[in-house]
C-alpha cells in the first residue's frame, strides 16, 4: 500500500508539470495584451514598452515559463497584475471559500443522490423509481446558473429569507452559513443527479447478483441485505463523488459569479476578464493540484474499502 | 413530527431573515453594489476604469482639480480641488499651482507642495524610491504631457509639460494625492530581510493599499480584497459642503447584473450600479428609485479612412448618421441610454455649432446614398468589428444588430465581426490597415470623453495614427491638426472652450463616427438614500448624500 501511494505521488509530478505547461501556453496563446488591466489603450508606445519590461513580458516565452515555474515550486505564484497582491495569497484564500462551499454541496448532493439512487434501485420500475429517476435527470440537465438565479429570485428577492450574494463572513458563522445555502444547493444539483443515477444502476445490479439471493436464503433481514448492498455500492459511489468534488472545486465559475461568492470560480472569472495572467495561471495550477490530489485520495480510499481492487 | 420540525426550521429561517433585515435597516450604513469584480485599487490611482475613480478615488483622495458634481442640468465643470488656483508661466510648458492651506491627510500629515511632487514622482520618476509601476499605466496615459514637478515654496508647486498643453488642469483631476508620510511608515515596517529597494517599495505599496491615507471626505476602515471595502466619514474634511453626512459606507463587488438586482430587492444593499435593463420596471415597482443622466461617454461606430474605404465618401458617412432611429433603440434598452448626435451634445461648452445636424431622417439618408450610387439592389457592403461584452460597451450585440437592421433600410449591407473584448481593445490600437482588422472598415469601441484629448484629439490628429493612439481609421489632416494646436495653446478657460467647440463642430461635420448612444450611468437606490445628485459625469459624490 505504501509503495503504491509513493508511486502515485511520483506520478503526479509529470502530470503537474504538463498541466503547468498547458496552462501557461493557453493563457499566452489567447490574443490580447497581458497588461490590459493596468494599461489603457491610449497609453503611449514608450509607456507600453516600459511596463512590458517592468512586468517581464518582454522576455521569451520559455524564459517566462521557467522563471514562473521556478518561483511556483518555491510557493511563489507571482503578483496579480490587476490587484498587485500576491497570487498565492489570493488563491489560497479563494480555495478556502470554494472548499467550504464544495464540501457542503457535495454533502447535500451525495446524501440526496444516494437516497434517490437507493430508493430507485431498490424499488426498480415502480412509481418511486420513476420519480427519483426524473429528479436525477432534472438535476443533471438543468443549467445550474439558471437554477441559481431562480432560487435567488424566490428565496431572496421575493421571500427575503436568504441573502443572495457574498460570503457574509463579517456576520459570524450563522450568517456565513446562511450565505452558503443558496449557492451550495445550486451547486449540489448536478452531483446529486449523477450520484443518483450511478447508485441506482449499482443497486439494481447488486440486487440481481447471486450472493444477494444467498444472503436472503440464509435468512438475513432486509436491513442486513441493505447493509451488504451499501458496502458493495460504496466504492464506486465514492469514486464518482470524489470526481464530482474535483469538478465542484474548479468548475464553479458561473455559480460563484451569480452569487458573488469569493471563491476560485469568482477569482477565475475576474482573472479572465481582467486578463490577469499571473492570477489565471496560479489559480488553474492550484485547482489542477487539487484535482490530482483528490483523484489520488479517492483511489486510496477505494483500495481501503474494497480489497478486491488490486492497485498495488 | 418531521413536518413540524421542518416548519419550525422554516419559520426560524424566516424570523432570522426578518431579524437580519431589521438590524441592517437600523444601521446608518450605506451599502453599495458595484459592477467591478474586485474592489478597485485603494492605493491612490484606482483601476477598473472610472468606476474605480468613482468609489476608491474621489471618496478617499483629493486631486489638484476636481469635477463639480453638484449639478444635474449642466455638464460637470472643472473646479479647484487641493489647488485653489493655477496659471501657466510665460514659458507655457510650466504651470504654477497654489495649494489650499490647512489641508491634512487622514494620518494628520500636511498636504503641501512636497507631497504633490512626491505624488507626481510615484508615477513619473523611475528613480524615486516610491516609484510604482502598477500605478503608471492608469495614470500616465491620462496625463500624457506631464513630465515633472518641483517645489516652488511650501504651498506652490510647479508642473512641467513636454509641450504647451492647456488640457493639463483637466488631466490633473486623475492624479490623486496619497500621503507620503503614511507610505514612509509602511516602508519602515517592511522586514529588514527584504533588501531589494524595488521589492521594499512594492511591499510598502501593498501595505498602503490595505490601510491607505488620502485627504478625501472618507477614510478606509476595513479592506477585504474581493469582498468589501468599508469607509468612515472624515469629519475634518476641508470642504464643509462635502463633509459626509453618512457615517459609514460599505462597497461590495457584485459583477453580475442579476445578482446586483437581487441584492437590492432583498435589501442586502441600498444602491446598485447598472441594474439589469429588464429589471428596471420591477425595481421601480418595488419602491426603489432609478437615477440616470447623460455621461461623457460615446458608443459609436468609428470609421476607416484608409485607401479604398467606402467611408471616404462624406455622403455615405452622413447617410449612415441620418439612418439610425436612436429613439427606438433607447426604448428597446428600457430608456437606459441617451441618443448620441455628437460627442458633446448641445448645451455642452465644447459642442459648438456644427452645420450638419444629426437626427433620424431616412429619406435624406436614402437620397444621399442614391447620390453616392447605392440602392436596395446595389447595397454598400461594410464590416464592423465589435465584441460581445466589455467595459462601456453597454449591450453590444443587440445594439449592433439594431444598427445593422436600421442601416439596411438605407442600402447598407452590414457584416458583424464579433471578437473577444480584450482582442478588440488591442486591435483598436493596431488600426484599420492592420491584419487584425480582418477587412473591417468600422470598429465599435465605446470611449470616455471626459477630457478633450480622450474625446476628440486622439481620434482626429495625424499624430495619433496607429500604433501611437486610437485614431484607428486614420482620420486627420492639416486643418484638424491646427484646430487641435489652437485648443492646446488657448490657456484661458473661455478661449480654450471656444477652440474646442470649433474642433468639435468640424468633427461632427466631417463625421468620422456614426454616433449612436451615450451611456446614462443607470443606478438604482433605496428611497432612504437622500440628497442624491446624478451629475452629467462618470462620477457621483457620496459625500453630499444622507441616509434616512
Amino acid at each position: 500500500m505504501l509503495a503504491y501511494l509513493a508511486r502515485r505521488v511520483v506520478y503526479t509530478v509529470p502530470i503537474l508539470l504538463g498541466v503547468s505547461l498547458v496552462c501557461f501556453a493557453l493563457v499566452h496563446i489567447a490574443p490580447g495584451d497581458p497588461l490590459v488591466s493596468v494599461l489603457p489603450p491610449d497609453a503611449s508606445l514608450e509607456l507600453q514598452r516600459a511596463l512590458r519590461t517592468l512586468y517581464g513580458f518582454d522576455r521569451s516565452y520559455p524564459e517566462q515559463f521557467v522563471r514562473w515555474l521556478w518561483r511556483a515550486l518555491q510557493g511563489d505564484l507571482g503578483t496579480s497584475i490587476a490587484s498587485g497582491r500576491p497570487v498565492t495569497q489570493e488563491v489560497l484564500k479563494a480555495v478556502g471559500y470554494t472548499l467550504r462551499l464544495a464540501l457542503l454541496a457535495t454533502a447535500i448532493g451525495f446524501f440526496f443522490g444516494a437516497l434517490f439512487g437507493f430508493v430507485a434501485g431498490y424499488f426498480r420500475d415502480s412509481a418511486v423509481d420513476k420519480l427519483a429517476s426524473a429528479i436525477s435527470v432534472l438535476g443533471v440537465s438543468v443549467p445550474h446558473y439558471w437554477l441559481g438565479m431562480v432560487l435567488v429570485i424566490i428565496f431572496s428577492a421575493i421571500l427575503g429569507w436568504l441573502p443572495p450574494t457574498g460570503a457574509g463572513d463579517e456576520g459570524g458563522p450563522w450568517q456565513f452559513f446562511r450565505h452558503m445555502i443558496l449557492p451550495a444547493v445550486t451547486m449540489s444539483v448536478i452531483p446529486m443527479g449523477i450520484v443518483a443515477r450511478t447508485v441506482r444502476a449499482l443497486v439494481a445490479d447488486i440486487l440481481q447478483q447471486d450472493f444477494v439471493i444467498g444472503l436472503r436464503a440464509k435468512g438475513l433481514t432486509d436491513y442486513g441485505v441493505f447493509r451488504h448492498v451499501v458496502k458493495n455500492a460504496a466504492p464506486t459511489a465514492l469514486a464518482v463523488m470524489g470526481l464530482q468534488l474535483g469538478y465542484l472545486l474548479g468548475g464553479s465559475i458561473l455559480i460563484e459569479t451569480v452569487f458573488s461568492w469569493p471563491g476560485t470560480g469568482f477569482l477565475l472569472n475576474a482573472a479572465i476578464f481582467q486578463r490577469d495572467l499571473p492570477l489565471l495561471q496560479g489559480t488553474i495550477l492550484v485547482l489542477a493540484l487539487f484535482f490530482v490530489i483528490l483523484n489520488l485520495l479517492v483511489d486510496v480510499v477505494q483500495t481501503a474499502l474494497d480489497p478486491r481492487i488490486q492497485r498495488a | 413530527m418531521a413536518w413540524r420540525l421542518g416548519s419550525r426550521i422554516g419559520l426560524g429561517l424566516v424570523a432570522a431573515g426578518i431579524a437580519a433585515a431589521g438590524a441592517s435597516a437600523q444601521e446608518k450604513v450605506l451599502r453599495v453594489g458595484m459592477t467591478a469584480a474586485d474592489i478597485p485599487r485603494t492605493l491612490g490611482q484606482p483601476d477598473q476604469g472610472f468606476e474605480g475613480n468613482r468609489f476608491t478615488g474621489i471618496p478617499i483622495y483629493d486631486a489638484l482639480t476636481h469635477w463639480d458634481l453638484t449639478k444635474e442640468k449642466e455638464p460637470s465643470a472643472l473646479i479647484p480641488g487641493l489647488a485653489t488656483d493655477w496659471k501657466v508661466t510665460d514659458d507655457t510648458t510650466k504651470w504654477h499651482f497654489r495649494l489650499r492651506p490647512g489641508v491634512t491627510f487622514h494620518d494628520g500629515s500636511p498636504v503641501n507642495a512636497a507631497a504633490v511632487v512626491w505624488n507626481v514622482q510615484k508615477v513619473l520618476d523611475k528613480t524615486a524610491p516610491h516609484f510604482d509601476p502598477s500605478q503608471v499605466g492608469v495614470t500616465a496615459s491620462r496625463m500624457p504631457t506631464l513630465r515633472s514637478a518641483r517645489v516652488v515654496d511650501d504651498m506652490t508647486v510647479e508642473l512641467t509639460t513636454s509641450e504647451p498643453d492647456a488640457f493639463l488642469p483637466i488631466n490633473l483631476s486623475n492624479l490623486f494625492m496619497a500621503s507620503p508620510t503614511h507610505w514612509d511608515a509602511k516602508l519602515k515596517a517592511v522586514p529588514a530581510s527584504v533588501s531589494d529597494p524595488a521589492e521594499r517599495a512594492k511591499q510598502a505599496w501593498t501595505a498602503f493599499a490595505a490601510d491607505p491615507s488620502g485627504s478625501g471626505p472618507f477614510r478606509v476602515t476595513r479592506f477585504v480584497p474581493r469582498e468589501r471595502l468599508e469607509l468612515a466619514a472624515n469629519p475634518a474634511y476641508w470642504d464643509e459642503k462635502r463633509r459626509p453626512k453618512i457615517p459609514r459606507v460599505v462597497l461590495l463587488p457584485l459583477p453580475e447584473a442579476n445578482a446586483r438586482t437581487a441584492a437590492l430587492l432583498s435589501g442586502q444593499v441600498d444602491w446598485i450600479e447598472a441594474p439589469a435593463p429588464d429589471a428596471v420596471q420591477q425595481i421601480t415597482s418595488r419602491g426603489f428609485k432609478m437615477y440616470q443622466n447623460v455621461q461623457p461617454h460615446v458608443w459609436p461606430w468609428q470609421l476607416s479612412f484608409i485607401e479604398g474605404s467606402p467611408w471616404l465618401d462624406k455622403r455615405v458617412r452622413h447617410a449612415a448618421n441620418l439612418c439610425i432611429n436612436r429613439g427606438e433603440l433607447k426604448e428597446a434598452l428600457s430608456g437606459l441610454m441617451a441618443e448620441a448626435t455628437a460627442t458633446y451634445e448641445p448645451g455642452h461648452p465644447w459642442h459648438g455649432n456644427p452645420s450638419f445636424k444629426i437626427k433620424y431622417d431616412p429619406a435624406a439618408a436614402k437620397k444621399l446614398m442614391t447620390e453616392a450610387g447605392f440602392s436596395a439592389a446595389k447595397p454598400l457592403k461594410v464590416k464592423v468589428q465589435t465584441s460581445a461584452s466589455g467595459s462601456g460597451q453597454m449591450m453590444p450585440i443587440p445594439m449592433n444588430e439594431y444598427v445593422q437592421q436600421g442601416l439596411k433600410e438605407c442600402f447598407f449591407d452590414v457584416e458583424l465581426d464579433v471578437i473577444e473584448w480584450n482582442t478588440l481593445f488591442t486591435n483598436w490600437r493596431q488600426g484599420a490597415k492592420d491584419a487584425s482588422a480582418r477587412g473591417a472598415n468600422i470598429i465599435n469601441v465605446s470611449y470616455a470623453a471626459m477630457d478633450p484629448f480622450f474625446g476628440m484629439v486622439r481620434f482626429t490628429s495625424t499624430k495619433t495614427f496607429p500604433p501611437v493612439s486610437n485614431n484607428w481609421g486614420y482620420f486627420g489632416n492639416d486643418e484638424f491638426d491646427k484646430l487641435i494646436a489652437d485648443a492646446r495653446t488657448s490657456f484661458e478657460a473661455g478661449a480654450r472652450d471656444a477652440a474646442l467647440a470649433r474642433l468639435h463642430a468640424r468633427i461632427v461635420e466631417e463625421a468620422p463616427f456614426i454616433w449612436v448612444a451615450h451611456d446614462v450611468g443607470p443606478r438604482a437606490m433605496s428611497t432612504k438614500v437622500k440628497g442624491v445628485v446624478q451629475p452629467q459625469s462618470w462620477f457621483i459624490d457620496i459625500a453630499t448624500m444622507s441616509l434616512e
